[in-house]
């Protein structure tokens, strides 16, 4: 009796796991409804065009780039190219293309392809803004002067083999993985009427684009990844109103959504939803930026005890929603030189208080804060910090700005301090660079930050050749950045996508969680769109 | 008629062109640019060369006057200039985004009228009855309502809870798709139209030329098809017209709350990323639909009112 029972079990168990098993079998057909949160429409049929990460959710969808962004892995890898080769300066590289890379008209791609659409990008009339990326290989700045015609450093050797040279040391894995920079046929793109109906190398197919509603792909049978795309149909639809996006997703007519702070919280709270929700600690850091030519913050005792004086954990409790996770320096979370062991700086009002008094000033001092209306790092945030500082003495002018405002104001230095999200990875070296005394604040140095000694450290570790030696590197760069403090570290955003049961296969992706590989996306059988 | 036609649209004109110096110049003088607006979203760094680049490349490095010049210039060859953000023409982008703006448009106003005047009329005729009472309510509450707060509302209503219509998207043809849009957008105009037709019967219904009507044997009937009804139409159309040439405008946060693919949502994106071109564009077009749908509404008032003649 006690066997039977036994063995009962175990067959249900086993039908269990099989059962399981099979669920978890991609399954091929029916149409994935994405949203792009960041915007009422998208920009152009053109990826070259646009910078923004609304055009970049349906890129991923149409094109092919040279790299791809392994989300699980948190690296760039290889896409277009089967194999690359560095040269012992670590300058030039050979790639080995892909021969099985179809156009969605079923041409091949070869090295023509690349060479012309870099060179495309490069086109100095026309300002794309995947130039920052392409002006790394030599002679592409000449293109965009128009002192050349083509990059010299991209040098074709056969079909399937590609030169790239740099300017200087850097991972062309960091630099060509987005839609900017993606991969267009070289003679079908220069014909009229193409970007009325695109075609790339990606896993889907462009069927229709209704501007200010909704993208909409097909499969693209001969893509070179065996087996997928799994989805027959993708239609993405700008959703900028998070509102909308919840009654929507909450009525299954979408199947997934990238959540604020508030939706959040309910979504956390609700016994079904919080069952699909992916959290990921995205490349940004949300900061205050201190100027140094305002006096107070050119010293650093001061900056440091504006990092003591706000208890940035309480804000990201309660204003943040804990959607964010506690920022100790630069880098985040998510990047391999970020530190584990490293602690952020603590709720000290005290310390902050002798701080301010060693640098001279132990009455406190007023300052102007430039801050936009954003709920995770504008004015809310700000006026949390008021009564924080106002303890230790200092005391806050808030001055409003409009979000696409901010940048200007920033690139001008017209700022005392300011508060801001910044991107800072997923490469390391690129990011700390941003704190490099001849890095000037238009292109990244905000605070206009000068250090010999970190100089030194950026310059070694761009010198390094060995991975683990620079990322040691990077961690002492990132380490006295801390120290420094040239800006308030408040938090690392936690982006969160909240996901349909019946859709598999997201990727945490820390550089934009809204940005999937749709290649390896499927839905269930429980989808209301599975036919 | 035709010449008075003519000469309202001559008047146009110079609205227009007022209309587009002061976008130009206001957008002109408020802080930010296309140039630096790419940095809004934290990851994008613009230095110094390629702000000079684009500034050049846009035109923007040139002084304001002559830059202004040469936008009136474009006009008067309907030359709107080509969009910052997607290069393309300004014309093509507001070709496309048209019509649904005006399908939206008029889906709202159809339904403000149908229910908006009779409810007015009715008000009217039965004066501190529940019907009055009540439709004057809705008015109330129809003009205090955020449309952003009533769009939320319908939402969950009508697609999440009871699942009669979808809660967004232009949809193929699907008139489902346009009820909910149509009704949030709909629901100001028709509170002023109602308070407006009660306020006209109302008006009319104590004038002597009704006295002598009825004085003369009409029946009630008849006074009220042909003499009040007639009479009180002339100010709910002129209400109308100006509610119409409004209600494109209006459809901004309407068509971003339902992802509508009119000019609202091209509007507020293009503020968003300071695509100065494009916003002049939507905005003259906005003007310019207000001031044909005027013009249409006095025709009208004549073809309803004999007495008023434009000479």
């Amino acid at each position: 009796m006690l066997l039977k029972k036994f063995a009962f079990a175990t067959a249900l168990t086993l039908a269990a796991f099989a059962t399981q098993a099979q669920a978890q079998e991609p399954r091929h057909g029916g149409t994935i409804r994405f949203t792009a949160p960041y915007g009422a429409s998208f920009v152009s049929n053109d990826s070259h065009v646009s910078n923004q990460i609304q055009d970049e959710i349906y890129g991923y969808a149409l094109h092919g780039m040279l790299y791809r962004w392994d989300a699980k892995a948190g690296k760039p890898e290889l896409e277009l190219a089967k194999s690359v080769s560095v040269s012992p300066d670590g300058l030039t590289y050979t790639f080995k293309l892909r021969d099985d890379a179809l156009f969605h008209n079923g041409r091949k791609m070869t090295a023509d392809d690349i060479i012309w659409s870099y060179n495309r990008i490069m086109d100095g009339s026309k300002n794309y803004p995947g130039a920052r990326y392409v002006a790394r290989i030599k002679g592409a700045t000449e293109v965009q002067k128009g002192q050349a015609k083509e990059i010299s450093g991209l040098k074709k050797i056969d079909d399937f083999t590609l030169e790239m040279t740099m300017t200087d040391k850097v991972n062309p894995g960091f630099l060509f993985y987005s839609a900017t920079t993606a991969i267009l046929p070289a003679k079908e793109a220069q014909q009229p009427g193409f970007f009325d109906k695109p075609i790339g190398l990606g896993p889907f197919k462009f069927v229709e684009h209704v501007p200010g509603s909704r993208m909409v792909f097909e499969k693209w049978e001969k893509y070179y990844k065996a087996g997928k795309p799994y989805a027959d149909k993708l239609v993405i639809v700008p959703m900028g109103e998070a509102a909308a996006r919840d009654v929507a997703f909450r009525n299954k007519e979408i199947d997934v959504s990238i959540l604020g702070s508030s939706q959040y919280v309910a979504y956390k709270a609700d016994p079904n939803l919080s069952k699909g929700l992916l959290e990921v600690a995205e490349v940004f850091t949300r900061n205050m930026g201190m100027n140094p030519t305002f006096k107070p913050f050119s010293d650093k005792r001061v900056r440091q005890a504006i990092n003591y004086a706000i208890d940035s954990d309480l804000i990201i409790k309660r204003l943040v929603r804990d959607k964010a996770y506690r920022a100790v320096s630069w880098l985040p979370l998510s990047v391999p030189a970020f530190d584990k062991n490293a602690k952020p700086y603590a709720y000290d009002p005290e310390k902050a208080k002798k701080l301010l008094a060693e640098a001279g000033y132990p009455d406190g001092f007023e300052f102007e804060w430039t801050a936009t209306p954003n709920e995770s790092w504008g004015i809310p945030i700000v006026e949390a910090t008021i009564p924080m500082l106002a303890k230790v003495g200092i005391k806050v002018k808030v001055k409003p700005v409009e979000t696409s405002a901010l940048g200007g104001v920033i690139a001008k230095g017209d700022f005392q301090a300011y508060i801001w999200s910044n991107t800072s990875g997923p490469d390391a070296l690129t990011q700390l660079k941003c704190f490099y005394s001849a890095t000037p604040r238009s292109s990244c140095n905000y605070t206009t930050f000068k250090n010999a000694a970190y100089d030194k450290l950026i310059d070694e570790a761009s010198a390094e050749n060995d991975p683990d030696k620079q990322l040691a590197i990077l961690r002492k760069a990132n380490a006295m950045l801390q120290d420094e403090a040239p800006v308030w570290f408040f938090n690392y955003n936690k982006a969160v996508m909240a996901y349909q049961p019946w859709l598999h296969g997201l990727q945490p992706n820390a550089t934009e969680l809204a940005l999937q590989r749709y290649e390896d996306l499927w839905v269930d059988a429980s989808s209301p769109a599975a036919k | 008629m035709l010449p008075y036609v003519f000469r309202r649209l001559l008047q146009a004109i110079p609205i227009l062109l007022a209309v587009a110096a002061l976008i130009f110049v206001l957008f002109s003088v408020i802080p930010g640019d296309f140039a630096t607006s790419q940095m809004a979203d934290g990851r994008t760094n613009v230095d110094a060369e390629t702000i000079a680049r684009m500034n050049e490349q846009f035109g923007l490095n040139k002084p304001l006057p002559e830059r202004l010049a040469k936008y009136i210039g474009g006009l008067a060859t309907f030359d709107l200039g080509d969009s910052f953000r997607t290069r393309q023409p300004v014309t093509a982008l507001i070709g496309e985004r048209l019509w649904p703006s005006l399908q939206l448009a008029i889906a709202a106003m159809l339904f403000a009228v149908v229910v908006g005047v009779p409810l007015g009329f009715l008000a009217a005729l039965r004066p501190g009855s529940w019907v009055d009472m009540l439709s004057m309510v809705f008015a109330v509450s129809g003009l205090s309502l955020p449309m952003f707060w009533l769009g939320l509302l319908l939402m969950y209503a009508f697609a999440l809870t009871l699942g009669w219509f979808p809660s967004f998207g232009y949809g193929d043809g699907d008139p489902r798709y346009i009820v909910l849009p149509a009704v949030a957008l709909g629901v100001s105009p028709l509170a002023l139209l109602a308070r407006t037709a009660r306020a006209a019967v109302l008006e009319v219904m104590h004038a002597d030329f009704i006295r002598t009507a009825r004085a003369k044997g009409s029946g009630s009937y008849r006074v009220l098809r042909w003499h009040v009804l007639r009479n009180a139409l002339v100010i709910v159309l002129t209400t109308l017209g100006l509610q119409f040439g409004s209600v494109l405008g209006q459809a901004v946060v309407v068509e971003k709350l339902f992802a509508w693919p009119g000019l609202g949502s091209l509007l507020v994106d293009s503020v968003t990323w300071r695509d100065i071109p494009v916003v002049q564009g939507c905005i003259l077009t906005i003007v310019l639909f207000f001031l044909v749908v005027n013009i249409a509404v006095d025709v009208l008032c004549a073809v309803v009112d004999p007495r008023i003649k434009y000479s």
